[in-house]
């Protein structure tokens, strides 16, 4: 069903009582052309490419749990493409191309809210490193604007950029096409339209194994049965370790928990995405009016969906220095998602030494915005069986080539990234 | 909060240590293959369950400890002086 002012309207006259399901619930057949393993952004949105750019439809995507229950609904909603090094900026710039019209790809409201994001600078230092990744920006085609210290005083009134604050404001690196989206939503609208095509999502269905026979994929072991097909796509990031580690694969990976927090709910205070690289800090403000925070790490392996609290309190330090009205709010929640943390800091969207087998995964902390292109290039690697250009530099191998993508300079180190 | 036990000091908040990470990567002669340097470099384990890891007490004793801790609950299950075995390690 087309989602429209004239199916709102019609639904009225039933009191929205007779809404379809936006997607089926099948049970899972004994044979795929491919199968996508992860439902949640990433995985959907490789099923829904697969579907529509290469006319595959037989599909399924197996879900631990249930779409869209992971990482795609613990991010913190944070849109952009402000990277320095070409292979990322080229990448993250074809997504959040993707962004800008996803909402009429999808026919659901992704709530894709360019408002923004603002990374302050509180040294020389952080001055030149700012202007010397925009002006990368704008050589690479993206939006960049250097704002003075007064600019960002006057846009940003609850912004501490006195002389005395703790963290003086000297000015600030603005994406102005950046901003947020809908985590939720992004789930759900490539969820409807993998279904609307033909895939079949299948939820409550844990890949418990993948056969491998003479080097190639044979089919995957489930808590709901053996299914067998030729392609296995991995989009599992928080675990793509352990799903490797099935076909015998060891990654460049640790997995790392990140936590956010947000505020209750008040009156529109932020009309922009603010960061900090120095205090390791970033802050928004939700459509219901929540302020959603994050910083660092828990800084130590896990797979636990729950962090410790001195990195909360480091972050209300850091939100506290920065905006010292908000002292008045309160903490309502605080959750934690489980990250792929790579030895580069950037991701791995590419072919696995097994036949038949590609990943993309290795997001750190950048997976949600990147989660269009992501599914593009990732259904373009599996049915073509090689990358394209736009996914050729992140490959597995470029660890072992002295090919790292390091944004960040911070080395074979993956919870410093 | 971690509770870690330090094998000197005795067991103190989480935020006295810094993280170390796997500690049962080991370095390779000088002269082994390529392929044992990426892995020493950069491949991981990263399991999920208990997980041998460096730490060190660096806001107390400054000395660097093993720890097994169960990466799914944060549970620390053992922890050694550098040169002791953990529990289950070969003599």
């Amino acid at each position: 069903m087309k989602y429209s002012i004239f199916s709102l309207a019609r639904n009225a006259l039933f009191h929205h009582e007779r809404w379809p399901l936006a997607w089926r619930s099948p049970t899972p057949k004994p044979r795929y052309d491919a199968i996508i393993v992860g439902g949640g952004g990433h995985g959907l949105a490789t099923a829904y490419y697969l579907a529509k750019e290469h006319g595959l439809a037989d599909i399924a995507v197996l879900e631990k749990g249930y779409l869209g229950g992971g990482n795609t609904g613990r991010n913190t909603t944070i849109v952009r493409s402000n990277y320095h090094l070409d292979p990322n900026a080229h990448f993250y710039e074809m997504s959040l191309k993707l962004w800008e019209g996803l909402s009429r790809e999808l026919n659901f409201n992704v709530m894709y809210s360019p408002r923004g994001v603002l990374n302050l600078c509180h040294s020389p230092a952080d001055i030149d490193a700012a202007m010397r990744r925009g002006n990368a920006m704008r050589l690479n085609g993206i939006d960049a604007e250097f704002l003075s210290r007064e600019e960002i005083a006057r846009r940003i009134p609850n912004l501490d950029c006195s002389r005395e604050a703790r963290f003086p404001v000297l000015g600030g690196l603005l994406q102005p096409r950046g901003g947020t989206a809908r985590h939720d939503a992004v789930a759900w609208g490539y969820a409807r339209a993998a279904d609307a095509r033909g895939v079949d999502l299948i939820q409550q269905c844990e890949v418990t194994g993948i056969r491998v026979e003479n080097g190639a994929i044979a089919g995957v072991e489930t808590t709901r049965g053996f299914v067998a097909t030729e392609k296995v796509g991995l989009a599992v990031a928080g675990h793509s370790s352990r799903l490797a580690a099935m076909a015998g694969i060891r990654l460049p990976i640790e997995s790392h928990t990140l936590q956010a927090l947000v505020s209750d709910p008040v009156k529109p205070v932020l009309d922009t995405v603010v960061t900090s690289g120095a205090v390791h800090f970033y802050i928004s403000q939700s459509d219901k009016g929540e302020l959603v925070m994050g910083g660092d790490l828990d800084f130590c392996n896990a797979y636990s969906q729950r962090g410790n609290l001195p990195i909360i309190e480091h972050v209300i330090g850091a939100c506290l220095a920065l905006f010292p009205s908000f002292g008045r709010l309160k903490v309502m929640r605080t959750w934690g998602g489980v990250c792929d943390m790579t030895m580069d800091g950037s991701p791995i969207i590419a072919r696995l030494p097994v036949k038949g087998l590609t990943m993309t995964g290795g997001w750190c902390y950048g997976g949600f915005k990147a989660t269009p292109a992501s599914g593009w290039l990732h259904a373009y690697t599996i049915v073509r069986g090689e990358p394209h250009p736009l996914n050729a530099a992140f490959t597995l191998e470029r660890f072992g080539r002295g090919e790292t993508i390091d944004e960040k300079g911070a080395g074979p180190t993956p919870w410093a990234h | 909060m971690l509770l870690i036990p330090c094998p000197w000091c005795g067991p103190r908040a989480q935020s006295e240590f810094t993280y170390g990470g796997d500690a049962t990567v080991v370095r390779p002669p000088a002269d082994a293959s390529e392929a044992a340097w990426v892995a020493f470099v950069y491949l991981r384990d990263n399991p999920a369950g208990p997980h041998d890891e460096l730490w060190q007490h660096s806001a107390g004793c400054r000395r660097w400890f093993r720890v097994r801790r169960d990466t799914r609950t944060h549970t620390i299950l053992a922890n050694a002086r550098p040169g002791a075995p953990l529990p289950g390690d070969e003599a």
